[in-house]
């Protein structure tokens, strides 16, 4: 079991508290209805699933409830940086690891 | 029968206390500290087993956890089996036997002696690599009705048991700087070490007694002491240290992320009459800062021709059995190896009294110091000899010996003996750290993988990374543990040193099929003991294409047995690595993974199980439904009242009478289990507007409205009834089972799209009980129970919300609508009140003429008017117009969630499956939910369904069966005659539109 930092409490939990919530970093188009199919399948379906460094959103369903960010390495399993909702995604190479442990 | 086999003495059993056991129904004694292996063994049992494919005879091979062959079943007493009370495939050298327990052998029939089964080792030539995949392939109908049952009614090992567990199974969550797992040398050495510097220390071990191999290491001597001594004052300081805790009998299986480990602890299985306050097993779910792995070496099995037949046995067991449990493993012991270890099995045994008729060495350059050694015991030595086969099968009576000369051997004629003690060296015992996902390098000159760089907070010590000696290991061991403290608390550390002597350092090793002088196509030499695999299976998957050890594996099963191959997977790589002509690293090593070894069921599923599987929710109003006779229903958690049959009445009567009774007078309802969210804020109706389909600014302060919710991909998600109670703060329903999803999507916009609303989510579920009353006469039922709210349709029309109170000042929200299609009205007041207003509005109802009505006739009702319930009309599939909702979309919304999706091509398509009522022609027969629609009554094979059934019900208010269905282009299809086949014939039915009840919908607005 993971053992998850959430950034809006400041503390490390068990990863049952938390609810996994997919890719980061996918922002829903202001005018939907500006968007050919295409587009719009692109935003509704398509995920990049790296091997590797991945930025994706969890909750601290049973703690906050608040929605974060997080960069997991998708290989290792090891959280390399937690960040909160609306900051941008750090850097992987340079981010203090602070979720991770 | 005497226990012949037992030493005169030596040995950690109590010869004082005999334990009676039954194997196979034949009494036997034991000494108290035997296993059931040693017990065995000292009875001259070495047949205990058949074997899983070819149901051959197998013996006792090992005398640990590794065991591939004695799996045996065992029940705690004569009664305990009576009642079917028995666990299988426990390994025999783990039991611990105690007074009256009872053991049956597997895998045989009729008897361990005489076998039916053992046809298929005749039939052998059949049964090879692959043979499932290749055998079973055709006729393709044979499959189920033949092969499968075959197979499963002859293969298998052990037997489940026919009764209920009737064990208790705990569990514990714990924390420790370091978690050592293994009390051998090293792993004692680190807890020490760990345990002197102030760490919180764990220390797991797999048997009853601590202390690995110097437990039987008679020779060893540590700090001055015989071994064995040493390793008690280890533990009694360890014991007297509260910061320790000591688990025996417990095995790390796995190994997780974040040094996250399970334990399972075998508490009272080596207990006769335990205390019955006591969990049989217990999982330990551990959080450990730090992980020292001292789990050892495992000695591996030479690969020669019958190498599977009872009496042939590793040596380092051998030595295990005469040292510790003070048993000879036969009367003429030989010897068979390519390492130094096995010698002092030899040695051993000899000094113990034992008879030992040779030492067959493969190599030619052996220590002259042991063959010395050899001469004082006066033992024959033959150096640059193997065995090539064995003489007898359900008991070695001796066996064949081969001169190796280079490549190619010699017979050298044979050896009288009735147990043969082998080893092929050692192999690490990598399999945790492999499990914490470390990698593992190649060391050619030990002939081992060995653990690479941990990824892990853990650190290999001792001879699972290789480590030989005594001395060296006792060192290693001191070094993990001290590395492992001061990493875990920062505390600078002592290293102890220890002296060692009388205890050697072994060499040599050999890896793979040994050479033999035998026509290699008609004997066969056993890899996977557990699964049958031998040498020529694993060369037959590399002729036939698989080039990966991955694919080897699974081809032949080797290495897939309890043991994942800790015995086998050495000799398997070896020998396919020969066979490929490549490198035993670039033939690579299947991932050991959890569980060590087999886990129990009642161990991992704990306490949950039974009431306590799964939390249960239950209403204020539950009581009383239970006192009424109800029969609940599961509606994800809840308990819902289903059905208030009287006496006599079965499920479809009280049903019946419930829906007329509440279309005549008046139905109480329990509807606390409706999902609640207070929606409250400046923004809250933009908010709505973006999250449901319908327009909600518009919508007045006391007006309630059905809401639709969709995904983004615009499929149906939730609805619910939605009341205004203030310009700013919304009363929003959900489905039962929804609630929790809805929550959670209603947050993930809000939080993450749309953070600059100003809006806040409360669940509100269990703040409102939930009291439907329905039915013509539902006014009358509640009106005098209504301090301070005008219940006349003109100040309270149908779908309108009012706050005031009942009874006296409870305060209530009252809710004026229907999933009935009656008039009606829900009373919302807290649950801690609601049984007192459920009692009296029920005592009106019943005045009335009514009744309470459960969660059945609800559904028949609803149905009746065509009212759809999401996860039964919807599957995530169905879009608000293919349900005939379009109505409730705002036309004039720029956008809500799932409003493009609308507009893709496929969700716009013509012939998109709609809700449509379905009458069956006979009036009489009651479809099957579920159950397909087509447009013939006998289509030809693969042709499409139409669409299947959603709802089907008897209805008391039409007199006959309804349906609602999903079919394509449905709405079009009003009056055509489709068919539903079913396997007595298919039943005509009539397409018709989803309301059967009040079409003009008059009666709502009563």
């Amino acid at each position: 079991m993971l053992l998850i930092h959430c950034p809006c409490c400041g503390v490390e939990r068990p990863e049952i508290e938390f609810r996994y919530g997919g890719e980061a970093h996918i922002a829903r188009p202001m005018q939907p209805a500006d968007l050919d199919d295409h587009q719009w399948a692109e935003f509704l379906y398509m995920r990049t699933n790296p091997k590797g460094v991945m930025a994706e959103r969890w909750r601290h369903v049973h703690g906050c409830g608040r929605f974060f960010n997080a960069l997991r390495d998708t290989v290792s399993d090891r959280f390399i940086a937690v960040y909160k909702t609306g900051e941008p995604r750090p850097d992987s190479a340079t981010a203090s690891g602070e979720g991770a442990r | 029968m005497t226990l012949s086999f037992r030493t005169s003495k030596g040995g950690r059993i109590d010869r004082a206390k005999s334990v009676k056991f039954i194997f196979d129904g034949k009494t036997l004694v034991g000494q108290a500290g035997d296993t059931l292996a040693s017990a065995l063994l000292a009875n001259g049992i070495h047949l205990v087993g058949r074997s899983f494919k070819y149901h051959r005879p197998r013996g006792i091979l090992t005398a640990g956890s590794e065991e591939p062959n004695a799996l045996v079943g065992v029940a705690k007493s004569a009664a305990a089996a009576a009642a079917g009370q028995s666990v299988p495939n426990l390994r025999a050298t783990q039991v611990e036997i105690h007074e009256g327990m009872v053991i049956v052998s597997q895998n045989r029939w009729p008897s361990l002696g005489f076998d039916i089964g053992a046809v298929n080792d005749r039939l052998s030539p059949l049964f090879v690599a692959g043979f499932y995949y290749k055998t079973f392939m055709w006729p393709k109908s044979f499959w189920n009705r033949v092969y499968e049952p075959f197979i499963r009614a002859a293969a298998g090992l052990g037997k489940a048991p026919t009764a209920p567990d009737p064990d208790r199974y705990a569990n514990r969550y714990a924390h420790c700087d370091v978690l050592v797992a293994g009390s051998g040398p090293a792993g004692l050495a680190a807890a020490l070490t760990a345990t002197r510097s102030g760490a919180r220390v764990i220390l797991a071990y797999e048997q009853g007694e601590p202390g690995g191999s110097l437990l039987h290491d008679v020779g060893a001597q540590i700090d001055g002491r015989p071994a064995a001594e040493w390793v008690s004052a280890v533990i009694a300081e360890l014991a007297g240290n509260d910061r320790v805790t000591l688990l025996p009998r417990t095995t790390v299986f796995g190994y997780f992320n974040q040094n996250f480990i399970g334990l399972a602890e075998r508490v009272t299985d080596h207990l006769a009459d335990p205390d019955p306050s006591l969990p049989r097993e217990r999982l330990w779910q551990v959080r450990a800062r730090q992980v020292v792995l001292a789990t050892g070496a495992i000695e591996r099995p030479l690969v020669f021709p019958e190498n599977d037949r009872p009496g042939v046995m590793m040596a380092e067991a051998g030595r295990i059995y005469a040292n510790r449990f003070g048993v000879l493993p036969g009367r003429a012991i030989a010897v068979a190896t390519s390492c130094d270890s096995a010698w002092r099995a030899a040695f051993d045994i000899k000094a113990l009294g034992g008879n030992v008729v040779a030492i067959l060495d493969m190599r030619t350059d052996v220590d002259p110091a042991l063959k010395e050694k050899a001469r004082a015991h006066s033992i024959r030595v033959e150096t640059g000899c193997t065995v090539t086969g064995v003489k007898g099968t359900k008991r070695i009576e001796g066996v064949r010996l081969g001169r190796i000369s280079g490549d190619t051997v010699s017979s050298a004629g044979s050896l009288a003996c009735d147990c043969l003690l082998m080893s092929g060296g050692w192999t690490p015992n990598v399999s945790l750290h492999s499990q914490a996902r470390g990698k593992l390098d190649w060391h050619a000159d030990k002939g081992a993988f060995l653990p690479g760089d941990p990824v892990q907070a853990q650190r290999s010590a001792g001879s699972c990374r290789g480590i030989d000696g005594l001395a060296q290991v006792l060192a290693d061991g001191a070094r993990a543990g001290a590395e492992a403290a001061q990493a875990a608390t920062g505390n600078a550390v002592d290293v102890p040193a220890f002296s060692a002597s009388g205890s050697e350092v072994s060499s040599g090793w050999w890896l793979g099929a040994v050479p033999h002088d035998r026509d290699a196509s008609r004997v066969r030499a056993f890899v996977d003991f557990q699964n049958d695999v031998t040498a020529k299976d694993v060369k037959l998957a590399v002729r036939e294409g698989m080039h990966s050890i991955e694919h080897i594996k699974r081809y032949t099963t080797t290495g897939m047995a309890t043991d994942q191959g800790r015995l086998s997977n050495m000799n398997a790589l070896s020998i396919a690595s020969t066979a490929l002509a490549n490198e035993i690293p670039q033939v690579g090593l299947t991932t050991f993974r959890q569980p060590y070894t087999p886990v129990t069921f009642g161990t991992l599923a704990t306490t949950s199980r039974g009431d306590l599987f799964d939390p249960v929710r239950r209403t204020a109003i539950h009581d009383w439904a239970a006192a009424q006779g109800a029969a609940f229903e599961d509606v994800s958690l809840w308990k819902r009242a289903w059905y208030f049959p009287k006496s006599g009445e079965d499920m479809h009567a009280a049903v019946l009478r419930e829906c007329r009774t509440v279309r005549e007078s008046v139905g109480i309802f329990d509807a606390s289990t409706l999902g609640k969210i207070e929606v409250v804020g400046p923004d809250a109706a933009e908010f709505l507007e973006r999250i449901y389909t319908n327009p909600w600014k518009k919508l007045g302060i006391g007006r309630l409205r059905y809401g639709l919710m969709l995904n983004e991909a615009g499929f149906i998600m939730d609805d619910g009834v939605v009341g205004r109670i203030a310009e700013d703060r919304f009363h929003v329903t959900t489905t039962t089972g929804g609630a929790p999803r809805v929550l959670a999507h209603m947050e993930d916009y809000l939080q993450t799209e749309w953070a600059d609303l100003k809006v806040w989510l409360t669940s509100t579920t269990e703040q409102w009980a939930v009291i439907a009353v329905q039915g013509p006469k539902a006014r009358e039922a509640i009106a005098p129970l209504v301090d301070d709210i005008d219940l006349s349709t003109e100040a309270m029309p149908h779908m309108s919300v009012r706050q005031g109170h009942v009874m006296g000042g409870i305060p209530c929200r009252l809710f004026r609508m229907s999933f009935t299609g009656e008039a009606g009205y829900e009373i919302n007041v807290p649950p801690s009140r609601a049984r007192q207003v459920w009692d009296a509005v029920f005592a009106n109802v019943e005045r009335l003429g009514g009744c309470a009505y459960g969660t059945e006739t609800m559904h028949v009702l609803r149905a009746e008017k065509g009212y759809i319930i999401v996860g039964q009309e919807t599957d995530g599939t169905v879009t608000p117009d293919d349900v005939g909702m379009s109505w409730a979309i705002g036309k004039n919304k720029p956008d809500f969630v799932g409003k493009r999706s609308l507009a893709r091509p496929d969700l716009m398509a013509t012939g998109r499956k709609q809700l449509v009522g379905l009458l069956t022609k006979d009036g009489k027969a009651l479809l099957e939910e579920g159950a397909q629609v087509t447009a013939e009554a006998d289509p030809a094979p693969r042709t499409p369904a139409l669409g299947h059934v959603t709802s089907s019900y008897m209805s008391a208010a039409a007199g006959r069966p309804i349906a609602l269905a999903m079919i394509a282009n449905g709405r079009a299809r009003h009056g055509e005659t489709l068919h539903v086949p079913m396997p007595n014939g298919a039943i005509a039915v009539e397409v018709v539109p989803p309301l059967f009840v009040d079409p003009e919908g008059s009666r709502l607005n009563a």
